[in-house]
């Protein structure tokens, strides 16, 4: 079974220790999907499977096969890389591309309704977008440059305008 | 990592591929541990295409299949209004992209957070390598035991999930070649003893299929709080997931459980009995909980845990009891 | 340190036998601090689209022709020596191609020691790499396994089988402080300064505090992964890094290889995070020495653990801060000592005391740092070293005299602000720290602040206000490089091989090309990032911009001269001299007679030329010598501490600096939030732990070491006073750094102005509450 990588089949490597992250990176050449820690633990490495974001660094090439894969080339262009420059919403720019993939599977998951550690009432049927809201769901990518509040902003600008 | 093999289970039958394979769910854990050298798996069993059905059963529950990703449970409207004790603890757990990875099962089998039991390569570890000794002993226990530690082990399950379980009186439903059976999610974990290595009471070759929930009296006036070392994405120092019905303002039942301090998610039984039956003021909370963690043991370095889960639990409590059930 | 100090010190030597032409410590102000157009301006990062849409260069997106990968094998003892080592097996292993030990790899020197001045040099160690079989600290690397792919190199390295003989390790901070070492110097200045009778001006004071503050080990955790690519073609060497010492490194790679200079060549365009931690270390000469052996290019990128094991952080430290001051609270005695890690093998003395000395008046000062030696990875310096635990010490200190004394702590240190450097008695260049304090607190609400502690509640929580100040010296390098080439077509290039990391660099460059050329923004591209180019210092020590600008200055000037050569006696301009026209408006203009002209375009077009091309240096940093130059801050926080669970959530922070002229105030917006969320980090989640029992670093990982996640950090304002400094070019000052300091003590001191709790040991975890 293949995988689609941005729309492509793709064949899985023979090698089942290959993980999705390298298998972009290093078979695909899909470097837009960044190796930030390979524990789980930053984010940098954050894809689409089946329009649900996940960590590429923990999943197997192999268990993608028959699955749709999003990166951030298959995203571009996206509201939400504009909206990230011209509010700063980065510096060194290595985190940037899984914060947008994290962003743009986020706004979707707050307008389908699904509620955050920080909401209120969780048998609401809506949830709010709200920067606590923003930066709880956020919180599974990390940036060490100090980005946040421009991150958050950006994602604020595109959710409220509708944009995406 | 060593080399290894992959292939997708088609039905629980075909779910029990021989001791030296794994089943692997999300892999959040696993791969991770595969990766720092302290899981060996001879081959991967993919067994996130079997159930991930969450349904309601006949008697008011909640059946949740082993293949159910931690996001599709925390966000299913039924968990939501039923069990938001259950919602809550999951959303607390992780990070989004790995609740949405994540499945039921794989929550429930994951390995502890002691960093000398993920140190493969430079620190013993008696549940790694049993007989080896424990480095965490003496070294940095911050988030290790208070309740029901060995002298051979004292780390501690690091779910969020478990723990709303527990106090939910989950039941863990499982098939092994024999058969199925059923496990209450109390009995699932054995505490670390002479053999830390032995974590559960599942069979090696057994798998989970769901877990099942009980019709819940406690929707209304249940919470889940999680205390971590950062506002997010942390794994909990101390948990708390209770919920709580009054009758005439005296406790008709009381459900305590927490996180981050045993090798099992700890259901507080002795505070629910104490509580039971009284007027849930906070000095009659206090004393409970107190009575629970009279059979504490804390460790050089974790002993503020016995004031946090007090001080929480109180909170917790109180504060369910101004709630209307 | 006397090495570090005499090459500052002779540097600085050389340069004053120069000729100074700018900047002048009697001279005037650079010209464009009054002509700002698009510097000024919140440009977004030019480079911002590449970096959103993924297709920024970073170091292990690289492939070359036959690349293959290599994993590192790290020590899991303190001290001792390889007794055996048995590559058998992962030589056998699929697609191994090498495996590297002390045995094999190729016999080489010590690494040259970096320093701010040193372009040949970029190392944080002076142990030997693999030269022998003595471990000399836990995680350092002991073997590397290169093989066709990563799985297949990072599964080989699990079958090289070494014992070890292990020998009695100093890991134990408390038992070592007993042999600390007492350098002569801290950088560049004198480590012990004594003025007055410190000691007893505190015993007799009117009001006195005298406390011991700790602080643990951070890392820098950039969230790159460091990396490294190198390919041997003969003797010359291609490497593809991830660094902020790009010349330094490219020098030392050709010194311990013994290959000529310009045959190493270094590309780091874009690196991933920096903060200090990306310097050289051993995975580079490890990589370059296995593409020898291996005859095929390698790819190491460290792992998360690998970072930990084998880059230092900043060093843990214990300051003792005591301060004695008069009725009114004015400083009679300032004394702060302490002592923090730093191996025989290392160079980084984390100055903790250099911003002290700057900060306030005092009738008396007693200032000394100790260093204690243990078997450790070398510390280096991070982000602001020093002044971020140095101002975590001093303004607790100041916030506790101040409630000893019963008096508001912005207005008690308002009192003993210096007007000129307290120590030296040299003049500031500027220095609005006054304005910077008064401005802040009115912009945050400073007057809301309860004085009695533990008074404000809300529900569960307890709500408190905090200040705290933060410093950082100016400095500018010698030896910043630009080449400046103006084409036919009316654009400009600007090149060098400085980094770009997250600053802006590329952004900021071009707008101030475009001011200090008289052209548009959009005529303007910035090239960087690799040592082809000319050569540029490292990035460090907030300096790179001011070091840039006045290497663009000083090019700029020399194409003046040369475009007022080429334009002939048919120019406008013709007959002026140099000093009677400057760069503006697409052309040479006369000063004199802004009506009197000649274009760019017409001036390369008469002259038949596509472009003109020159190169020159900035001057050198006379100004460092006679002013005293520092960026000061007001931090204000506000937080909310959980009575139940000693939770702290900082509900905002505000910045208020004084850095002289903001270049790009949204870049520069993000570098100084950026800063104080590094101190946000350090304050409340941060630390490296260190075993002490083993002296292995136990949470080597983004899960268990913890930085500031999205919801840990609030809305952060950042405001400044924008007064130029007339001594530095563009009269900008560097603001990499300066956000960092003073906001750990404005978390602490609004902690103990919520809870009454003083706490003296970072980070301020819960437990320390409850």
């Amino acid at each position: 079974m293949d995988i689609t990588v941005n729309g492509t089949a793709v064949a899985p490597p023979d090698d089942a220790r290959v993980s999705l992250l390298d298998m972009l990176r290093d078979h695909l050449h899909l470097t837009g999907t960044k190796v930030g820690c390979n524990q789980g633990a930053c984010g940098a490495c954050t894809v689409l499977i089946d329009g649900r974001r996940v960590l590429s660094c923990l999943t197997l090439a192999a268990q993608a096969a028959g699955r749709e894969v999003t990166t951030i080339e298959g995203l571009d262009p996206h509201p939400l890389q504009a909206a990230f420059v011209e509010r700063d919403g980065l510096q060194c720019g290595y985190c940037t591309p899984g914060q947008i993939c994290a962003a743009a599977a986020m706004i979707d998951e707050v307008r389908a309704g699904v509620p955050s550690y920080v909401t209120a009432d969780l048998s609401a049927e809506s949830v709010p977008f709200s920067r606590d809201e923003v930066r709880e769901r956020m919180s599974g990518n990390l940036c060490r440059c100090g980005a946040h509040n421009g991150i958050v902003d950006a994602i604020l600008e595109v959710a409220d305008g509708s944009t995406v | 990592m060593n080399p290894v093999q992959y292939r997708r289970a088609e039905s629980v039958e075909d779910a029990f591929p021989g001791a030296q394979w794994r089943l692997l769910g999300g892999g959040t854990n696993l791969v991770d541990l595969m990766r720092k050298g302290v899981e060996h798996p001879a081959g991967l069993l993919d067994v996130t295409g079997l159930s991930e059905e969450i349904a309601a059963s006949d008697d008011g529950g909640l059946v949740i299949g082993a293949a159910a990703r931690n996001s599709a449970v925390a966000a299913h409207p039924l968990v939501r209004r039923r069990y938001p004790m259950l919602a809550r603890a999951i959303l607390a757990g992780a990070s989004a992209q790995i609740r949405n990875m994540a499945t039921v099962g794989g929550n429930l089998m994951q390995r502890t957070r002691c960093a000398y039991f993920a140190d493969a390569a430079g620190s013993r570890c008696n549940k790694r390598a049993p007989g080896s000794g424990c480095d965490a002993i003496g070294g940095f226990t911050r988030y290790h035991a208070i309740f029901g530690a060995s002298p051979e082990c004292v780390a501690t399950h690091p779910s969020d999930m478990a723990v709303a379980l527990a106090a939910l009186d989950a039941r863990v439903n499982v098939a092994g070649p024999g058969g199925t059976r059923t496990i209450p999610l109390a009995e699932f974990y054995r505490l670390p003893g002479d053999r830390p290595d032995l974590e559960t009471t599942l069979g090696a070759d057994e798998i989970i299929v769901s877990v099942a929930m009980p019709a819940s009296p406690f929707a209304g006036a249940s919470a889940y709080r999680k205390v971590r070392d950062r506002a997010s994405y942390a794994f909990a120092l101390v948990s708390v997931a209770a919920g709580v019905t009054l009758r005439d303002g005296v406790v008709d039942d009381v459900r305590i459980a927490l996180g981050g301090v045993a090798a099992r998610p700890w259901r507080a039984l002795r505070a629910e009995e104490t509580l039971r039956g009284t007027r849930p003021t906070d000095e009659a909370i206090d004393a409970a909980i107190t009575a629970e963690l009279a059979s504490a043991e804390p460790l050089p370095g974790n002993e503020f845990k016995i004031e946090l889960v007090r001080r929480t639990t109180v909170a917790v409590l109180s504060e369910l009891r101004g709630t209307p059930a | 340190m006397s090495r570090v100090q005499n090459a500052a010190i002779s540097s600085v030597r050389t340069v004053l036998g120069w000729v100074p032409d700018r900047w002048l410590p009697s001279g005037s102000p650079d010209p464009l601090i009054a002509r700002q157009q698009e510097i000024g301006r919140p440009t977004s990062r030019v480079d911002g689209p590449l970096k959103a849409s993924g297709r920024a260069p970073f170091v292990t997106e690289t492939v070359l022709a036959g690349q293959t990968y290599a994993t590192l094998i790290h020590s899991t003892i303190t001290r001792g020596r390889i007794l055996r080592l048995d590559s058998t097996a992962a030589e056998a292993a699929p697609g191994v191609l090498l495996v590297m030990t002390y045995r094999n790899m190729p016999r080489l020197g010590i690494v040259p020691m970096a320093s701010l001045t040193n372009l040949g040099a970029a190392g944080n160690s002076a142990l030997p790499i693999m030269q022998d079989p003595e471990v000399r600290y836990n995680g350092q690397v002991v073997a590397a396994v290169v093989a066709e792919t990563q799985e297949q190199a990072d599964h080989a390295a699990t079958l090289v089988e070494i014992d070890y003989a292990q020998e009695p390790a100093a890991t134990r901070f408390e038992d070592a402080k007993a042999g600390a070492r007492t350098l002569t110097s801290i950088l560049i200045e004198r480590n012990h300064v004594s003025v007055g009778d410190a000691e007893r001006e505190l015993r007799s004071a009117v009001h006195a505090v005298d406390n011991v503050y700790r602080t643990p080990r951070h890392n820098h955790n950039a969230i790159e992964l460091h990396g490294v690519v190198a390919a041997w073609d003969g003797d010359a060497l291609l490497v593809h890094d991830s660094t902020q010492a790009i010349v330094p490194t490219a020098n030392a790679l050709a010194s311990l290889f013994g290959v000529a200079k310009e045959k190493v060549r270094v590309i780091s365009p874009y690196v991933g995070g920096g903060f200090g931690g990306k310097m050289m270390w051993d995975h580079q000469v490890v990589t370059v020495a296995a593409a020898r052996l291996a005859g095929r290019p390698v790819r190491l990128r460290l792992t998360r653990e690998g970072v930990y094991r084998i880059i230092g952080g900043r060093s843990p430290a214990e300051q003792r801060v005591a301060i004695g001051a008069d009725a009114d609270g004015r400083f009679a005695a300032m004394i702060h000592t302490g002592y923090s890690v730093m191996p025989p093998y290392g160079r980084f003395p984390e100055q903790y005391t250099l911003g002290t000395r700057a900060a306030y008046r005092s009738k008396s000062f007693e200032i000394i740092q100790r260093h204690v030696d243990l078997d450790i990875v070398p510390n280096t310096f991070m982000r602001t070293p020093g002044e971020t635990i140095g101002a975590f010490a001093v303004e607790s200190a100041v916030d506790e005299l101040a409630h000893v004394m019963d008096l508001d702590p912005v207005e008690l240190r308002l009192r003993n602000l210096p007007d000129r450097h307290p120590l030296s008695g040299q003049p500031f260049s500027q220095h609005a720290v006054h304005q910077a304090w008064t401005d802040g607190a009115e912009r945050f609400g400073w007057s809301r602040r309860q004085a009695k502690p533990g008074t404000v509640r809300d529900g569960e929580w307890l709500t408190g206000l905090g200040c705290g100040a933060g410093s950082f010296p100016y400095a500018r390098m010698p030896g910043a490089n630009v080449r400046l080439t103006l084409r036919r077509d009316g654009s400009a290039e600007v090149s060098t091989a400085a980094h770009e990391m997250g600053m802006g660099t590329a952004t900021v460059q071009a707008q101030h090309a475009a001011d200090r050329l008289g052209l548009p923004l959009e005529q303007i591209t910035v090239t960087l990032g690799d040592s082809a180019l000319v050569a540029a210092p490292i990035a460090g020590g907030s300096s790179q911009t001011v070091s840039l600008v006045a290497g663009l200055s000083a090019a700029a000037d020399d194409l003046r001269d040369e475009l007022l050569r080429l334009a002939g006696p048919d120019s406008p301009i013709a007959g002026l001299k140099a000093a009677e026209v400057r760069l503006a408006d697409g052309g040479l203009v006369s000063v004199a007679d802004p009506a009197r002209h000649d274009g760019y375009r017409e001036i390369l077009a008469r002259a038949g030329r596509d472009e003109v091309t020159v190169t020159a240096a900035g001057s050198p940093p006379l100004e460092m010598l006679k002013y005293s130059m520092h960026s000061s801050s007001a931090i204000f926080c506000e937080l909310r501490v959980s009575a139940v669970t000693g939770e702290v959530r900082v509900d905002r922070l505000l910045g208020s600096f004084d850095c002289g002229t903001i270049l790009n105030p949204k870049t520069a917006a993000g570098q100084l939030r950026g800063g104080m969320i590094m101190g946000l980090g350090s304050a409340l989640t941060e630390e490296t732990l260190f075993d002490e029992r083993t002296g292995r670093i136990m949470n080597p990982s983004l899960a268990d070491y913890h930085i500031p996640a999205h919801l840990d950090v609030p809305p952060i304002e950042v405001m400044w006073t924008g007064i130029p400094d007339p001594r530095t070019p563009m009269g900008a000052r560097g603001i990499g750094e300066l956000g960092t300091p003073g906001v750990a003590a404005a978390i602490a001191n609004a902690v103990f102005n919520a809870t009454g709790k003083r706490v003296r040991e970072l980070p301020i975890t819960l437990d320390k509450l409850l």
